[in-house]
C-alpha cells in the first residue's frame, strides 16, 4: 500500500500573542512588587518557626531590625549585632522616637492596630532584643510580632 | 505637487515589543522580593505605672510551668533540666493535666507559663521556645474543638472559638528582664 504521506513541513508556530502573554506576565510582577523602602544594612535570618500567622495590613507595620552589620559596614560598625530603624543604624533609645514618627504618619485611628515587626538574625542574643521591647513597652507599642519564616518539620 | 498615493502612515514594526516586554519583565521579576511577612504574634504587658504598688499576686506553685533558659540555651522547665523537643508536650500535660496530678494545674483556667530568658540567650531558641508554647496551646484548642464541636478549630464559629479560647487562656507571662548569669 502507497499511503505514506508526503512530509508536511511543520507549521511554524505563532508567536504574534507572545508579546501580551508576556505583557500580562510583567504587569502581575510590576502590580505585585513592593520596592524595598530602606536599605538593609543588617544581615537578617529570621529564625523559622511552625506557629506563624501572616501580618495582615502591611501599611501598618514598622520594622524593626536587628542583625550584625553586613559586610559594607564591617570596618566601621563591627560584628556585633545592631539595630536598625529607616535607614540608620540605632540604639535602642531611639526606639521610642521611632514609634512616636511612625505613629504620626498615619491616621489617628490606625494609630491602635499598628504593629511592630522585629526582624532579628537567628544568632543575635537576647540582650539586644530585650532592650527593644522595653523601650516598646514605655511607648505602649504592645502589638508586637517575631518576623519568622515556615518550617515545616515539627519537633 | 503631485502626491503619491494609498500611502497611508507605514506600520509600526512590532516585532521588538516581545524583546522589550521581556526585558522589563526580567528586571522586575529581578527586582521582585515576595515578601513573606510572617511570624509569631505576642502582646506585650504594659509597663508598669512607677508609682503603682507592686502587686504580687500569688499564684499557686503548681499552677505555675516556670520556664528558664539560660546563656548556653539550655531549658529548665519546672527545676529539671529538659530539651525543646520536649517541651510541648510538657506544656500540654501541666495546662490538661489529664492525670490529675498534684503537681500540675488545676484547671486550664488557672494554668499560668512564666518565661524567662537570660540576656545571652540566643533569639533563636527564644523564638523556639515561643513557637513550641504557642504550638502545646494550639493543639489543646484543636483537640477541644475536635472533641466538642466536631469541627476544626478556624472552623468554628466566633463565640465557639472564643468559649475554646477562654478554656484554654495562653497565659504567657515574661519575666521584667534582669541578668540571671551565665556568660555572655
Amino acid at each position: 500500500m502507497k499511503l505514506q504521506k508526503k512530509k508536511k513541513p511543520s507549521p511554524a508556530i505563532s508567536t504574534s500573542s507572545l508579546p501580551d502573554i508576556v505583557f500580562m506576565l510583567l504587569f502581575f510582577f510590576m502590580v505585585t512588587t513592593v520596592m524595598r523602602q530602606t536599605e538593609l544594612k543588617v544581615k537578617v535570618v529570621v529564625p523559622q518557626a511552625t506557629e506563624i500567622q501572616k501580618l495582615e495590613k502591611k501599611s501598618l507595620v514598622s520594622y524593626i531590625y536587628i542583625g550584625a552589620p553586613s559586610d559594607n559596614y564591617k570596618s566601621k560598625f563591627g560584628t556585633a549585632p545592631r539595630i536598625q530603624l529607616n535607614d540608620a543604624f540605632a540604639t535602642p533609645n531611639q526606639v521610642p522616637e521611632f514609634i512616636e514618627k511612625e505613629r504620626a504618619a498615619r491616621l489617628e485611628q490606625e494609630v491602635p492596630l499598628l504593629t511592630t515587626s522585629i526582624k532579628a538574625d537567628r544568632d543575635a542574643k537576647m540582650g539586644i532584643v530585650t532592650d527593644v521591647k522595653q523601650e516598646l513597652r514605655k511607648v505602649n507599642a504592645l502589638k508586637l510580632n517575631y518576623s519568622s519564616s515556615k518550617r515545616s518539620e515539627v519537633y | 505637487m503631485p502626491r503619491k498615493q494609498g500611502r497611508g502612515t507605514p506600520e509600526v514594526n512590532a516585532g521588538s515589543m516581545a524583546d522589550i516586554a521581556f526585558l522589563l519583565l526580567i528586571f522586575f521579576l529581578v527586582t521582585t522580593t515576595i515578601d513573606t511577612d510572617k511570624g509569631i504574634a505576642i502582646r506585650l504587658p504594659p509597663m508598669p505605672e512607677p508609682n503603682q504598688p507592686e502587686n504580687n499576686i500569688k499564684l499557686k506553685e503548681r499552677n505555675v510551668l516556670k520556664v528558664l533558659v539560660n546563656a548556653a540555651d539550655q531549658l529548665l522547665v519546672d527545676g529539671k533540666p529538659m530539651s525543646i523537643k520536649e517541651l510541648k508536650k510538657t506544656t500540654k500535660d501541666f495546662i490538661d493535666n489529664p492525670s490529675q496530678d498534684p503537681t500540675k494545674a488545676e484547671s486550664p483556667m488557672k494554668a499560668v507559663i512564666s518565661l524567662k530568658n537570660d540576656r545571652g540567650t540566643s533569639y533563636n531558641l527564644y523564638i523556639q521556645v515561643h513557637n513550641e508554647l504557642k504550638a502545646a496551646y494550639n493543639e489543646l484548642r484543636e483537640a477541644k474543638a475536635q472533641g466538642e464541636f466536631g469541627r476544626a478549630f478556624d472552623k468554628l464559629t466566633e463565640s465557639q472559638q472564643n468559649e475554646i479560647k477562654d478554656y484554654y487562656r495562653q497565659v504567657i507571662s515574661e519575666a521584667e528582664p534582669e541578668d540571671i548569669g551565665g556568660g555572655n
